[in-house]
């Protein structure tokens, strides 16, 4: 028997990840730092038309994209004469599980039944889970879902709850944890245990998956409006959801368009902290994911993670959990669709944003995602309050405070982005290269980041040699 | 009337610590590492009957045996919509009536 104590579990961490996700990641090392990311995603992932057509057989992809008129007559309303973008929602609601998910599981499933392999793990408290149970159900393969679920009360965020009750629905065993990065180690106790695949977030063919969603939006924008969107806008987490829309959009020859990241601020929470974890209303699409994604990406379930951000990301915006609630409730009284929270986290920057740009400017919301009990305000809402949560109106740029106090704007004019510049970000990530004892950087090392970071070699250099002796 | 005992076969919900205190990672933040990591997961009963606290075995639907404390026969999903929040009322209205004048102004 296999010593199963957190240490040595850990020590064998890349065997058990090999055998799991039949990639040879030591194929496109070229240093600690630098690895071939084209070279890997060219040559694991697939082509646009492979990726359509294995979405094609399990239904997943070509959701709608709707124009949002009657938000975009209130953004008009309560900007500056001229000013006021077209704002556009692609109602990835419409997939098989309910989110945009269902992109990232088709591709992550096909390749496991090709393999061989008779089930697949997840590690995810998010609705990754219920795409990856729907799509191994379609598929009949067995699914493993891991949450990180309750507090040391035995406390369950609704949300999470919610989405670990759709798992069971598509067939899924769930392994609900309490708080704590160890779900990690348990996550592979359990690879080792079944020898499924393991269905990571982070490989190619999870990115792959999600290209189709910003070639799609692409080619729907040119036909509804004659152009490309000036904006599309991304719930920002771990990074695939971002990267895989660009490099779509790319792939559809949209140069031109901007990617804009969107995340809920969650500072001052810590996410591996007992007491923090249910003082949030917000379980993915913020900062406590999208900041340490951004500046430190192979931090992930996979060697070499395929979801690179700041590669993609053009400008990062953050918005409060109560600005999110409030244009929640705006999506359903004012447009008639009542979705969950993720993809309102990037409607509300994409609002702020749009009053900014002139009247013939198009900005695309990307994705949404079913929603219900313990997805919705209410349950959120309720949840905090008995959590010791505040909750009141006001002006969220002033007044808020994640885990003490959520505020809900008074009027639409309170909906406002904060933006995060990406210097700062770019900067984080050389101290993450720093914090694991890089010192020093070789021309393929430069040649790697200054891909990552899109930045100069000559500027990386000069942030380095600051960071080093600042810390 | 809740069953007091679960027959094998029966839908039910086990418990069981996977870390003591002591054997957590080293990252973990302080509150943390106060506590346990803990586990549950739902399944069918091996044994042929067993009493909430018993240690049993489970077969999950992905096929997999485990052991743990009964803590649940049968369990149910008690997540739910929320009580009634007075702000998202409030915040309700002022909605409606903004996309009245809204579609007003579009009249004129």
């Amino acid at each position: 028997m296999k010593d199963r104590s957190y240490r040595a579990v850990m020590a064998r961490r890349n065997e058990i990840m090999k055998a799991s996700v039949g990639i040879d990641y030591d194929r496109y090392r070229i240093t600690d730092i630098a690895f071939d990311y084209e070279r890997m995603m060219e040559e694991i992932g697939y082509t646009l038309e492979e990726v359509e057509k294995i979405q094609r057989e399990t239904g997943v992809g070509n959701t709608p994209l709707i124009e949002l008129k009657n938000i975009t007559k209130l953004i008009r309303h309560i900007s500056a004469p001229g000013k006021g973008a077209r704002v556009f929602l692609k109602d990835e609601a419409a997939n098989p599980s309910g989110s945009f998910k269902d992109r990232r599981a088709s591709i992550s499933v096909h390749k496991a039944k090709e393999l061989g392999y008779k089930g697949v793990i997840a590690a995810t408290s998010g609705n990754y889970g219920a795409a990856v149970a729907s799509q191994a159900s379609k598929r009949g393969l067995k699914c493993i879902v891991v949450q990180e679920t309750f507090d040391s009360r035995g406390i369950g965020q609704p949300e999470i709850l919610e989405k670990g009750r759709a798992c069971e629905a598509y067939g899924a065993e769930v392994v609900q944890l309490s708080v704590g990065p160890e779900l990690f180690y348990y996550f592979l106790l359990l690879l080792e245990e079944t020898g499924f695949f393991n269905a990571s977030l982070y490989t190619p063919y999870g990115i792959a998956g999600v290209e189709t969603l910003g070639y799609e939006l692409s080619k729907q924008c040119r036909s509804i409006t004659g152009k490309d969107p000036d904006y599309v806008v991304v719930t920002h987490a771990g990074g695939g959801n971002l990267t895989g829309t660009a490099r779509g959009l790319r792939k559809a020859g949209a140069h031109d368009t901007k990617v804009v990241g969107a995340s809920v601020n969650l500072s001052g929470l810590h996410m591996a902290s007992d007491k923090d974890f249910n003082r949030k209303s917000f379980t993915t699409g913020h900062t406590g994911f999208g900041i340490p994604f951004a500046v430190y990406p192979d931090r992930s379930d996979v060697p070499r993670n395929a979801a690179r951000a700041l590669r993609y990301m053009d400008k990062y915006l953050l918005v409060s959990q109560g600005e999110v609630f409030y244009v929640t409730e705006m999506l359903a009284r004012l447009e008639g669709m009542q979705r969950g929270p993720a993809g309102n986290t990037s409607l509300t920057a994409a609002i702020s944003l749009a009053r900014e740009l002139p009247e013939d400017a198009i900005v695309v919301v990307q994705e949404t995602e079913y929603t219900g009990a313990g997805k919705l305000p209410s349950a959120q809402l309720s949840f905090a309050i008995e959590n010791g949560v505040e909750v009141l109106r006001g002006d969220p740029l002033a007044l808020d405070k994640p885990g003490k106090r959520i505020v809900i704007p008074e009027k639409p004019e309170q909906i406002r982005a904060r933006e995060l510049p990406l210097d700062k970000l770019r900067k984080s990530y050389l101290k993450e290269l720093a914090k694991r004892g890089h010192r020093e950087l070789t021309a393929e090392d430069l040649e790697f980041i200054s891909a990552d970071l899109r930045l100069r070699e000559d500027k990386i250099m000069e942030m380095f040699k600051e960071v080093l002796k600042n810390g | 009337m809740i069953a007091l005992k679960a027959k094998k076969g029966q839908w039910v919900q086990i418990h069981k610590v996977v870390l003591n205190p002591e054997e957590r990672a080293p990252q973990v933040p302080e509150d943390t590492k106060l506590v346990p990591l803990v586990m549950r997961v739902k399944g069918y009963l091996i044994d042929e009957e067993a009493s909430v606290g018993d240690l049993v075995s489970i077969e999950t639907v992905a096929g997999r045996k485990v052991v743990g404390r009964l803590i649940a026969i049968e369990p149910t999903y008690t997540h739910n919509f929320g009580k009634h929040v007075p702000v998202l009322a409030e915040i309700d209205r002022e909605f409606s009536q903004l996309a009245d004048s809204l579609n007003e102004g579009e009249e004129k």
